[in-house]
């Protein structure tokens, strides 16, 4: 009964959905009261729906009920429970719930938490939404309904893919899905935007912290899962310029450089166009991430569906959506033209260059992640496009761009002179060459790349720092803790954003120049050194797990003549499938990580171990969630809040003229 | 300068900037394309020496043979109707076996062997040929409604 349940929430959802798109958008058009407030109704029905939906689901999952087609094929009785949780969306069906899920809470979320908004223009982005979730729910419907029986029901069930029984896998995909989704939400804005032909300062602060609030989820959703790349793959790389990768950094691409167009439109006025065009291609980027990622078109630990009607559905939403929305561009964005004009050298133009580089990284990253494919479609060619593309293209692309990030903060509105600016942050730029060449010197490797590195670490600490001076020494009022109390969350944010770039770039580096990976043979009681380490395998036995046998591995850790620590490895299969799994065993570190993991049996009682010491790793982590962190401190800057309260206490009209509303009729 | 003279250098700056992007991707796409090759096409010499690419087809049975030094392995991948001798040094990701598809990538040497830089280890259990697939799913799936 409950699957059945989960049906019908399901259904009516579609059906909420196209009433809140409907009246949403007609209601806007028209100036209807009642229909704008029916939409924000449906909007928080459509996502009522949504949770029972997921919840039955849920329930089937937990009571192990395998006549469900999924929960047969992505569960057994030995699985434990929380990997039943996350066996939800552990395959295409429940993804793409959790997918529509993450819409419709962030339908909600505008639905609920918008007061500042003109009625007028929430129910335009009401519509905007509710239509692309009528779009994903009939997809849903349709083609991949995760509520299908299996008659006759089976004793056993096929149990959840080994690499996804992990503790990163069940934040991994919430935190990554409203990342993408959220996007949907600057993209519903944007759109908005060209309906009404409304795009002010006001348009921009409403738009910035939701478009920072998905960003947010977005970078910790690449971070995890990227960190599970790590730990849980046995390879040791946090990043292998996979497809599916890709697909979760180019959002992010471009979602970052409309967090800044958007600063321009909102404090100068310009760059309209430009942040209208970039909110729909986080957006369509989004969306192309789901269709490279679900429709099976790459072989990958995320692709479950080798149905090729899954694949045409979502393409042909993306083709409708980009199609769409870029013909609305073209037709109205002549309105939205003007803005204040600025000099070559002014933040604008820093901004600007920067927001042309990181769109042009997302497209050669694009290009490099669709070529393949494309040839492949076309004539049958089959080529790959590797990790050197990737970084050949990247790095001299970004490279410029972190050094422009870290001198933007520096420069002024409108017009600045460059004399004035290096000036100013003069001694900064040459102390990180300097501090580079000791850096590369003291690390004794002495390569390009790690010059370059740690030159722009350098250079973004020391001129995040003087930020934080110049900025202390402004403050009017008096003591140090009253001025940094002074500070706006939004400076905070792009401080710290800003400063995590730089940890992230030296852990990049440092990883990339330092680390040390050993493959060896080793017999029980054999020892290995590798950088200073000596690692000796005690022995391998079998030790039972829930639902699969393990073959654990002991590695003491010596240095300088003292265990540091026992390292368990484990190659384990698991009952249900026939696929063993390394788990590999890692000794954290801030400076340094020291990781094994099991290769195979020789055969002879030895084993190949793999070996790796990985200095400073644990930066990159540090960085993003610096990164993440600053995006946190941005979206709760009390300018949107005071915005919102401002609002509340003047009684505004419901609705405003708009002089499109009236030229449309 | 004028604000229409000002704009203009603007746009000409990121027009600039855009068409040094596109020749460094165009350049570091050209450079680093890895193609494909079956083992036929590597018996029939059409592989180029000296660059990279990759092969693909299945592991022979019984041709996985381990080096004394434990670590470097020896085996042979096949298209049914061509069998390329390969070599590498280092871990075989888990799902490398005897019997299963695999691709790896590398050059190919002098003496015809090729010597693998990578095994692609994918992170699916199910790397095969999709019609291979389809079989093994409908036979899974039997025994899986079979059991009682």
């Amino acid at each position: 009964m409950i699957p059945e349940m989960g049906q019908f929430a399901l259904a009516l959802a579609w059906a909420l959905a196209l009433v809140q798109a409907v009246l949403g958008l007609a209601g806007a058009a028209r100036g209807s009261v009642g229909a704008m407030a029916a939409a924000r109704r449906a909007a928080l029905a459509q996502c009522a729906a949504l949770v029972l939906a997921y919840a039955c689901l849920t329930a089937a999952f937990l009571r192990i009920d395998f006549s469900v087609l999924l929960v047969a094929a992505n569960s057994s009785t030995r699985t434990p429970w929380f990997y039943r949780l996350t066996g939800v969306w552990g395959n295409h069906e429940g993804s793409m719930l959790l997918w529509a899920l993450s819409l419709s809470l962030w339908q909600a979320a505008v639905a609920g938490f918008s007061r500042s908004l003109t009625a007028a223009f929430r129910a335009r982005v009401l519509g905007v939404l509710g239509t692309v979730s009528v779009g994903f729910l009939a997809f849903l419907i349709l083609t991949s309904n995760p509520f299908e029986r299996l008659v006759p029901m089976p004793g056993e069930g096929r149990d959840l893919n080994p690499l996804l029984q992990d503790p990163g896998m069940i934040i991994h995909p919430p935190l990554l899905y409203m990342g993408y989704v959220g996007m949907a939400v600057a993209f519903a804005f944007a759109i908005a935007a060209l309906l009404s032909g409304r795009m002010d300062a006001a348009w921009a602060r409403w738009s910035r912290p939701w478009t920072l609030t998905a960003w947010v989820f977005l970078t910790l959703g690449i971070l995890v899962g990227s960190a599970w790349a790590y730990y849980e793959l046995g390879w040791g790389g946090w990043w292998f310029w996979d497809p599916v990768e890709n697909a979760s950094l180019m959002p992010w691409l471009v979602g970052t450089a409309l967090l800044h167009s958007l600063i321009v439109t909102e404090k100068r006025g310009a760059f309209r166009s430009w942040t209208v065009l970039l909110a729909i291609g986080a957006f369509s980027l989004s969306l192309l991430g789901t269709f490279l990622v679900r429709s099976g078109v790459i072989t990958s630990v995320h692709a479950f569906a080798t149905d090729p009607t899954r694949g045409v559905f979502i393409l042909g939403l993306l083709a409708l959506t980009v199609g769409v929305s870029l013909l609305l561009f073209a037709w109205r964005a002549p309105r939205l033209s003007g803005g204040g004009v600025f000099a070559p050298v002014s933040r604008e133009g820093s901004l600007l260059v920067n927001n042309v580089l990181m769109a042009a990284a997302a497209g050669a990253v694009l290009l490099g992640t669709v070529y393949p494919l494309i040839l492949d479609a076309l004539q049958g060619a089959k080529i790959s496009v590797g990790p050197p593309y990737f970084e050949t293209v990247f790095v001299p692309l970004m490279a410029p761009a972190v050094v422009l990030m870290a001198l933007a903060p520096f420069l002024r509105w409108k017009r600045d002179a460059l004399a004035r600016v290096l000036r100013r942050v003069g001694p900064e730029l040459v102390g990180a060459l300097l501090l580079a060449a000791l850096g590369v010197w003291a690390a004794g490797h002495a390569t390009p790349g790690a010059y370059l590195g740690l030159a722009l670490t350098a250079w973004v600490a020391l001129a995040s720092l003087r930020l934080l001076v110049e900025r202390l020494r402004q403050g009017a009022a008096p003591g140090l803790a009253a001025r940094l109390r002074g500070i706006p969350g939004s400076w905070w944010g792009m401080w710290l954003s800003h400063l995590g770039v730089g940890v992230f770039i030296l852990g990049v580096t440092l990883v990339g120049a330092l680390e040390q990976r050993l493959d060896v043979k080793m017999m029980p009681g054999q020892a290995a050194e590798l950088a200073g380490y000596r690692f000796v395998l005690r022995g391998v036995s079998e030790v039972p797990g829930p639902n699969y046998t393990a073959q654990r591995g002991e590695v003491e850790v010596w240095r300088e003549g003292q265990m540091r620590t026992v390292l368990v490895p484990e190659k384990r299969a698991y009952f249900r499938s026939a696929m063993p799994m390394t788990e590999s065993a890692i000794d954290w570190g801030v400076f340094r990580d020291v990781y094994v993991s099991l290769g195979d049996p020789t055969g002879d009682g030895g084993w190949v171990v793999l070996l790796f010491y990985k200095p400073f790793i644990s930066w990159i982590w540090f960085g993003a969630i610096l990164i993440a962190l600053g995006g946190v401190a941005a979206a709760l800057d009390r300018r949107y809040r005071r915005l919102a309260r401002r609002r509340d206490s003047v009684p505004v009209p419901e609705v405003l003229p708009e002089p499109v509303a009236e030229a449309a009729r | 300068m004028t604000a229409r003279g000002k704009r203009l250098t603007l746009i000409l700056a990121a027009l600039a900037l855009l068409g040094g992007a596109t020749a460094l991707v165009l350049s570091a796409m050209r450079e680093n394309l890895v193609f494909f090759h079956t083992p036929s096409e590597v018996a029939e010499g059409k592989a180029p020496f000296g660059r990279t690419f990759r092969i693909g087809g299945m592991v022979v049975d019984g041709s996985l043979e381990r080096l004394p030094d434990g670590v470097t392995v020896r085996f042979a991948v096949t298209d049914t109707a061509k069998t390329i001798p390969v070599v590498y040094r280092g871990a075989l990701p888990d799902l490398f076996s005897e019997g299963k598809g695999a691709v790896v990538q590398g050059r190919l040497g002098s003496d015809g062997v090729f010597v693998a830089s990578e095994v692609l280890a994918k992170h699916d259990e199910n790397y095969m040929p999709v019609e291979a697939q389809h079989a093994v799913d409908q036979a899974q799936r039997a025994a899986a409604t079979l059991k009682p």
